[in-house]
């Protein structure tokens, strides 16, 4: 066990050197040097920078006199020594940017994939004892529906719905009473009643696929001869579903969290741009529409290093849960 | 005895049925797959005849800002007739708001026909004709309403399907040359080729699609014109969903490969080329369909996405999500909920994709019960 996890932490590092380098790229990117761009929008806003003095300290300080490798390389000893560097757009360092907006979105992310475990399991666990009853099939075709409609035009979709019908406005994370409040128990009440819409939005996909993994999981292993085997010992129907079949079916849920959290990333980034929630979604847009590609970057790395770290997290748990996995290496 | 003889001559029938035909079958069995053939025709048609079925230009403008959609009507003060009309629109400003208000004028009916003259365009691109499937002769027709500068959303949402239903596939032809060659060299050699491959697949799906395609699109220089940002969206949206279709080349690749009748090849003496592309080809054909489809939506809602927010294709261009740029303030769409009808396409498109590929990855392999 000792052994898996020591490979695959030395596997993490070295996606997150991948990683680095892809951002790195992203934020070479857009045409000309962003120094450049900026000294042109300053123009366009009538300042003037013109002072050679005051453009070459901009450039020592972010590098640009070096060859390309060495603004890489010095960008990367930054971020490891916790600093991202300084946002053009804000004039202030992307740390401080991404430190007021990360924990709502982990939260809400984290939030959203634990509801959407804890409603799919025993939503798929039942369909797939109940099967082609009435519940089954609604809940396949809701399933189907919910896969296929778009996290960002549902969220639009729901908005619009709820201020016309009920006259509840969704956006935003606190009521106007509560917005400038100082912390109490109400505002936290608050906040959790604007997080259910966004958490639905967000989730509904992922809980939708996780409903259908289960149940068709479950359908398999309820065929198997163990199982007859367990009823005919007598035992109680609750006992004989937990005991073998369900553990079972759980393992390739475990094993998909890897890839459900990218699409919750992605999810909770869009429905914020919709819903007005202050996570890095939107702070992202400002960012790309005043091209500052640095906080742009910053927020790539960082939403895919908390996937990395989630899907390393969710491979340990399932090579803990599945003995197969660790003893063969897992595709490591 | 005859019915028996019968149900054998139908045995018989199935065993010289041809692969098409016994994935037919089981597609059709499929109704929802079914259905969508249907709706995904009636979008592609509509897209194409998108002039014709349009009863404005969908750049022109008129006064008519913001106006609310008609209803077709066919039961009318004399009762109900055949031919369809809508009432005329009265325009007055609230006393309070001073906004245009706009209301049914149920004195004035305006009938609705066939071949109306309408404005010039050419047909398929080479015909000069001025008819359109439907219009009013007097009067306007506005069926899903205007925007804020009066322009018929009923011909915008038309005109603006020809982009977002063609993204899809214009990006699929950029993610089959990717997905199968990268997935073709990983199956086929194996060994480090294929773990580097994999791995950067696996690293790919890792970074969540919409902030990574947001920085790319933010990338392109806003001096392109619309055609080159449409083919860069197209080859952004590419960049992840190639990996779909890699991941089933491989796997199907390294299955065939084990198959008898690829080693019989082998052993008569075919060609590597001919293996490959006389024996082990058809044999996944049915299944790199299925991925293609299944990859279609993600990439029309990345476009949509994109656009909505801004950073994809920008007007003058109409898509969808152009076209739903509009519909980003909850006031305004309080105001003139009519704007949000280019989401309501989107989705039935998304749907209809989805659907179609499900049907198609049960019929794919026909053998399986």
């Amino acid at each position: 066990m000792l052994g898996y996890i020591v490979r695959r932490l030395m596997y993490m590092l070295l996606l997150l050197v991948v990683l680095s380098v892809v951002v790195f790229a992203i934020i070479q990117l857009p045409p000309g040097d962003y120094l450049t761009s900026y000294l042109t929008r300053m123009r366009l806003q009538g300042r003037t920078v013109e002072d050679e003095a005051v453009i070459e300290t901009l450039k020592r300080q972010y590098y640009l006199d070096l060859p390309v490798y060495m603004q890489y390389l010095k960008w990367v000893g930054g971020i490891l020594r916790g600093n991202l560097g300084k946002s053009f757009y804000w004039n202030r360092p992307i740390g401080a940017l991404l430190a007021e907006r990360l924990p709502l979105t982990v939260s809400l992310s984290f939030a959203t994939l634990v509801f959407s475990l804890a409603l799919a399991v025993p939503i798929g666990v039942y369909a797939a004892t109940h099967q082609n009853t009435f519940f089954d099939y609604a809940v396949n075709v809701i399933a189907f529906v919910s896969i296929g409609v778009p996290e960002f035009l549902l969220a639009l979709l729901v908005m619009f719905w709820l201020n016309r019908w009920f006259g509840i406005s969704v956006g935003g994370i606190f009521s106007p009473a509560y917005r400038i409040a100082p912390w109490s128990v109400g505002r936290v009440l608050d906040m959790i009643k604007h997080m259910i819409a966004p958490m639905a939005i967000i989730g509904l996909a992922g809980t939708a696929g996780t409903i259908r993994v289960v149940r068709a999981n479950m359908l398999d292993e309820l065929r198997k001869p163990y199982v007859t085997t367990a009823r005919s010992k007598g035992l109680t129907e609750r006992r004989v579903l937990l005991k073998y079949p369900l553990r079972i079916a759980l393992n390739p849920v475990l094993s998909t969290i890897g890839w459900q959290l990218p699409n919750i990333f992605s999810g909770s980034a869009i429905v914020s741009m919709v819903l007005v929630l202050p996570t890095v979604g939107p702070l992202q847009i400002d960012a790309l529409r005043n091209q500052d590609f640095f906080v742009a970057g910053s927020i790539v790395m960082i939403l895919t290093m908390l996937t990395l770290i989630g899907t390393m997290i969710s491979d340990i748990l399932l090579a803990w849960a599945d003995p197969r996995i660790r003893t063969t290496g897992g595709g490591l | 005895m005859r019915g028996r003889i019968r149900t054998r001559e139908r045995e018989q029938e199935i065993f010289t049925f041809s692969q098409g035909q016994l994935i037919w079958f089981k597609f059709r069995r499929h109704k929802a797959a079914v259905v969508s053939i249907y709706v995904l025709a009636a979008l592609y048609l509509s897209a194409l005849l998108a002039p014709f079925l349009s009863p404005y230009n969908m750049n022109e403008g008129s006064m008519r800002v913001y106006q609310r959609a008609q209803t077709i009507h066919f039961v009318g003060e004399r009762g109900f007739q055949l031919r369809p009309f809508v009432y005329a629109v009265k325009e007055s400003r609230d006393p309070v708001t001073m906004e245009k208000v706009y209301t049914e004028d149920t004195s004035g009916m305006l009938p609705i026909y066939l071949f109306a003259r309408g404005w010039e365009y050419k047909l398929l691109g080479v015909i000069r004709v001025d008819r359109h499937l439907f219009g009013v002769q007097e009067g306007y027709l506005n069926l899903f309403g205007t925007d804020k500068l009066g322009r018929d959303l009923f011909s915008r949402i038309l005109m603006g399907g020809r982009i977002s239903l063609s993204v899809g596939l214009v990006g699929l032809v950029f993610s089959f040359a990717l997905g199968c060659f990268l997935g073709g060299i990983s199956g086929y050699f194996g060994g480090t080729v294929d773990m580097l491959i994999q791995r950067g697949i696996e690293f790919l799906i890792s970074i969540p699609t919409i902030p990574l395609w947001l920085s790319l699109s933010a990338a392109m220089p806003p001096d392109w014109p619309p055609v080159r940002v449409y083919f860069g969206i197209t080859i952004i949206l590419a960049i992840i969903s190639w990996t779909g279709l890699a991941r089933t080349v491989r796997s199907k690749l390294l299955e065939i490969r084990t198959e008898d009748y690829v080693m019989a090849a082998q052993l008569a003496g075919s060609s590597e080329m001919r293996v490959i592309l006389r024996h082990m080809l058809p044999g996944m054909t049915s299944y790199l369909i299925v991925s293609l489809t299944l990859s279609v939506p993600g990439m029309i809602l990345g476009e949509t996405a994109l656009s909505y927010l801004g950073l994809g294709l920008r007007p003058p261009v109409v898509s969808w999500g152009v076209l739903l740029q509009e519909a980003q303030k909850v006031d305004t769409l309080m105001l003139h909920p009519w704007l949000l009808a280019p989401a309501y396409f989107v989705i039935v498109l998304v749907l209809a994709f989805n659907a179609l590929g499900d049907g198609l990855r049960d019929a794919a392999d026909p053998y399986i019960r």
